[in-house]
């Protein structure tokens, strides 16, 4: 056969495509089970970190149940929408992108050692991808207790740093509403003169030197998703038990 | 008139050839070769781009390390056995699709079984199909030799590779992080005597350096290394 006409060199290429096709579509969906299983417990895994409990992907599931008690999905109006289950059927990267209206926004209330613990899960986009993450505000729904953040695609050793722990740890104790009660949320700033985060009352932390539009990307992702909790966050407990 | 024994045809025409043991003097060579004289980073300073990403910690060079290895024996062995099939005019763009598909099966087993070195590696599993050393073997090599030779010239030099990787990594993690595989080495009665970490060594311009310092203490031991002029 000749090996240099163009027939032959067709034949094979769409023989290669097919095959090599069909290879790794197989590969890809007979994985796909253990790969989300892995993605949920990761999940879990954050949410908890944000409360101060590191555990290993295995454990996360048990300790998820245990710690979370309650999974909301709110309405913009801080109303409980029943039919939705926050964890599993609430898509984020899917959500961000409809109408505040519409939206359903996920709220993990978690209880450690008799102190409740409001999870707000977060995303938005870094330099190059999306960014994500989650927040835990104390119980008095001002104070942070801990965050979380992830990328999909940021540059390693820059944007990436977002996910180092000495970053994240600079989030506790902030607050996200100033002393006028006005949702201000936590900028990542360049020029807050405080590389240590000692000062807890001016809603910044330190930014990452190179990884400016990340971190701008951070403070974005804070308070665009926090704005849409007012409702829940500003209402008295008497108000909440009102609404359910 | 012909030489009257060569003429006559062997039944089973391999049987005739005299058989190369399969780890022959030359066989070897292939395998060892790239771990010092040939290796791929030091001496053909190919794939230097990883060797800098992904040496902070000896976790993640390891992990890379056997990627590359299970890529590159793969998708030598693939191609060699394709050698005579594989059309002349698109013969770059059969080994740039083996390639990629060994990567994203990589890929995908990492996800299902390895999920943390996975996110670790993340874009860098992608980017062993850019390596020079996998494209580079696949054309240099593969494509002319057998199926055996091959998958020892794709083992050694991916491990030639991932020598260089696991070495960078220990001086990197050891003494940027005071760990070894995250597991902290540097007791602490030394740093309360003042010892800090070199938070450069973390970052690449230290990968750099302590490359080059790898491949001078080399030449220096093996000086047929080093070029004439």
């Amino acid at each position: 056969m000749n090996r240099d006409s163009n027939a032959y060199t067709f034949g094979f290429a769409a023989a290669m495509v097919l095959v090599v096709a069909s290879v790794l579509a197989f590969t890809a969906s007979s994985l796909k089970d253990l790969q989300s299983e892995n993605v949920r417990k990761e999940k879990m895994q954050n949410i908890l970190s944000t409360i101060g409990i590191e555990t290993d992907r295995e454990g996360a599931e048990k300790l998820f149940n245990n710690y979370i008690v309650e999974q909301l999905a709110l309405r913009n109006d801080g109303s409980v929408d029943e039919t939705v289950d926050a964890f599993s059927e609430i898509k984020l990267a899917i959500e961000v992108k409809k109408d505040a209206k519409t939206q359903r926004f996920p709220l993990y209330v978690a209880t450690v050692d008799l102190a409740t613990y409001y999870i707000v899960p977060l995303r938005g986009s870094g330099l190059w991808d999306a960014i994500w993450g989650y927040i835990a505000l104390d119980e008095d729904r001002n104070t942070i207790k801990g965050a979380v953040f992830d990328h999909k695609g940021e540059t390693a050793g820059l944007g990436a740093e977002i996910t180092q722990q000495w970053f994240m740890d600079r989030f506790v104790g902030e607050k996200i509403f100033n002393k006028s009660g006005d949702l201000v949320g936590i900028s990542v700033s360049k020029t807050n003169n405080d590389p240590n985060d000692t000062d807890k009352d001016d809603h910044e932390v330190d930014a990452i030197s190179g990884a400016t539009i990340t971190g701008d990307g951070v403070s974005d992702m804070i308070i665009e998703r926090l704005q849409h909790y007012l409702p829940y966050l500003k209402a008295t407990p008497a108000d909440l038990a009102y609404n359910n | 008139m012909s030489k009257p024994k060569s003429t006559k045809k062997p039944a089973i025409f391999f049987v005739a050839k005299e058989r190369e043991p399969l780890f022959s003097k030359k066989n070897r060579g292939l395998l060892k070769d790239p771990l010092d004289d040939n290796n791929p980073i030091t001496v053909q300073v190919l794939g230097i781009c990883s060797a800098l990403a992904i040496t902070v910690q000896l976790k993640p060079a390891v992990v890379m390390t056997l990627s590359v290895i299970a890529v590159m024996a793969a998708s030598n062995v693939i191609v060699s056995i394709l050698r005579n099939a594989i059309p002349n005019r698109i013969r770059i763009i059969v080994q740039l699709v083996v390639v990629a598909s060994m990567v994203i099966l990589v890929d995908q087993v990492l996800r299902a079984y390895a999920y943390d070195v996975s996110k670790q590696l993340s874009i860098f599993i992608g980017l062993i199909i850019t390596n020079c050393i996998v494209m580079g073997r696949l054309e240099a090599f593969a494509l002319g030799n057998g199926v055996w030779k091959s998958f020892l010239d794709g083992v050694g030099n991916a491990a030639g590779y991932g020598f260089m990787l696991i070495l960078v990594a220990f001086f990197r993690e050891l003494f940027g992080s005071g760990k070894l595989y995250g597991y902290q080495v540097i007791p602490d009665s030394i740093y309360e005597m003042g010892y800090e970490n070199n938070g450069l060594m973390l970052l690449s311009p230290m990968a750099l350096i302590t490359l080059g310092i790898i491949i001078w203490m080399q030449r220096a031991r093996n000086r047929k290394l080093i070029e004439k002029n």
